[in-house]
């Protein structure tokens, strides 16, 4: 059930109140008294940690790029086994550059980190894969989609986009519709430049009709074949033709007959 | 007495070579099963027990050789576009494309950089399926109507290649 609300002035409401989805700001806690003082303890001991709070149950720590696999190795050792997740979010407009992410788990006592660390624009990543072997798929991803070089990975190559493609489609720099490339890419690959003209743009608003175009559309029971006269009165199409195949038992939609219940 | 004595009718029909030769092959349209996305579950229920495609002599194929009917049921992303079309080709003549779903037709609700906006721009299609996913039936009536084209074609004449557009 949908929750109840006041709907006698639901025109006024509009006014005063924000229409917009915010993000609720989440509580930042101290690993202090925690399930994870001890693993902050050890780690802060023995690595520059930028940053480390509990946030939604979380265990989140900022650190150095080039930490990257002492410290996952270490929470490795301290209980966090399970690879979850790798990815990165594009800051390149704010702080040129992107923010990766690793989530582990650690199992036995059901705690969760997440590891974050900055890579500039023209910065290199290393790869993780030496500590956990799930990180494989995770840092193709990174690259197929943000372009982020992971250092000695063992198959950096595209994961999701073709071998071929050009750009990295999760920048936020990049069109949602694609961008020239992306438009002519399968015309391009399968025909040739020079079937562009044939095949025409891609028609990017799919619920358009040309109520002119008789050629290609035409109105529900008013479908004729291609470049036919248009059709004046309503037609049902039927199944079988009229000076069909012998043998066969014609059926008619004016004679259907509608089962009561099931034989 | 034979049926035919009773009905006082000859014990022979009269056809051309044209129509015997499309009813077979309309009767007998093997699908390169092409599931994709969640088209994919209706055209397996079509071919299910309760909708049974085989008693229109409609069997799904793995293999493009033997088919004659390519059913692209789902969407249709750029990295596979090629693929559909070198199966497309690998197909033996006469061959007929079903389009089934929005996403087929169109692209669909996904109006992004890698889906295709219709597989229509990459091989020819006859039929076009509306809906989201369509049901058996309209899947089933789709093929009904591309066995009454076929009967209407002539097996004699030389099939004309298939132009996009």
């Amino acid at each position: 059930m949908r929750k109840y609300s006041d709907k006698k002035n639901a025109q006024l409401k509009n006014y005063y109140e924000d229409r917009f989805y915010h993000a609720p700001v989440t509580k930042k806690l101290s690993t202090e008294g925690s399930a994870f003082e001890n693993d902050h303890q050890i780690l802060s001991q023995k690595f520059e940690l930028k940053n480390s709070f509990i946030e939604l149950d979380f265990w989140v720590i900022e650190i150095n790029k080039d930490d990257n696999i002492a410290i996952l190795s270490k929470l490795k050792s301290l209980g966090y086994e399970a690879f979850n997740d790798a990815s990165a979010i594009d800051f390149v407009a704010q702080k040129q550059g992107f923010e990766v992410y690793y989530q582990l788990l650690n199992m036995e006592k059901n705690l969760r980190v997440r590891v974050k660390t900055f890579v500039g624009l023209k910065e290199r990543l290393q790869s993780v894969m030496s500590v956990f072997k799930g990180a494989n798929w995770c840092e193709r991803e990174i690259y197929d989609m943000f372009g982020i070089f992971i250092i000695n990975h063992p198959n950096l190559k595209r994961l999701l986009m073709p071998d071929d493609w050009y750009g990295h489609p999760f920048l936020k720099s990049y069109p949602l519709h694609g961008d020239e490339f992306a438009k002519w890419y399968e015309i391009d690959k399968i025909f040739g430049k020079e079937y562009r003209e044939v095949v025409g743009e891609e028609n990017r608003d799919p619920g358009f009709v040309d109520e002119k175009d008789t050629l290609n559309f035409s109105r529900i029971y008013h479908e004729v074949g291609k470049g036919e006269a248009p059709r004046e009165n309503k037609y049902l199409q039927e199944y079988q033709e009229e000076s069909g195949v012998p043998f066969v038992k014609k059926v008619k939609r004016t004679q259907v007959k509608i089962l009561d219940k099931r034989r | 007495m034979a049926e035919y004595q009773k009905m006082s009718n000859a014990p022979v029909v009269l056809t051309t070579v044209d129509k015997l030769v499309q009813w077979g092959r309309s009767n007998s349209l093997w699908a390169l099963s092409y599931g994709l996305a969640c088209c994919a579950i209706e055209m397996m229920a079509a071919g299910g027990a309760r909708y049974d495609f085989d008693r229109f002599g409609t069997i799904f194929r793995a293999s493009p050789r033997q088919s004659e009917v390519m059913i692209i049921a789902g969407t249709l992303s750029k990295k596979h576009a090629e693929f559909t079309r070198r199966l497309y080709d690998q197909i033996p003549d006469p061959k007929w494309v079903i389009s089934m779903g929005s996403c087929a037709n169109t692209g669909g609700m996904f109006n992004t950089y890698s889906t295709v906006q219709g597989v229509d721009r990459i091989i020819p299609v006859d039929i076009y399926v509306p809906g989201c996913a369509p049901r058996p039936e309209t899947f089933q009536f789709a093929l009904m109507i591309l066995q009454k084209r076929i009967r209407k074609e002539k097996a004699s004449r030389k099939i004309a290649p298939k132009r996009l557009i």
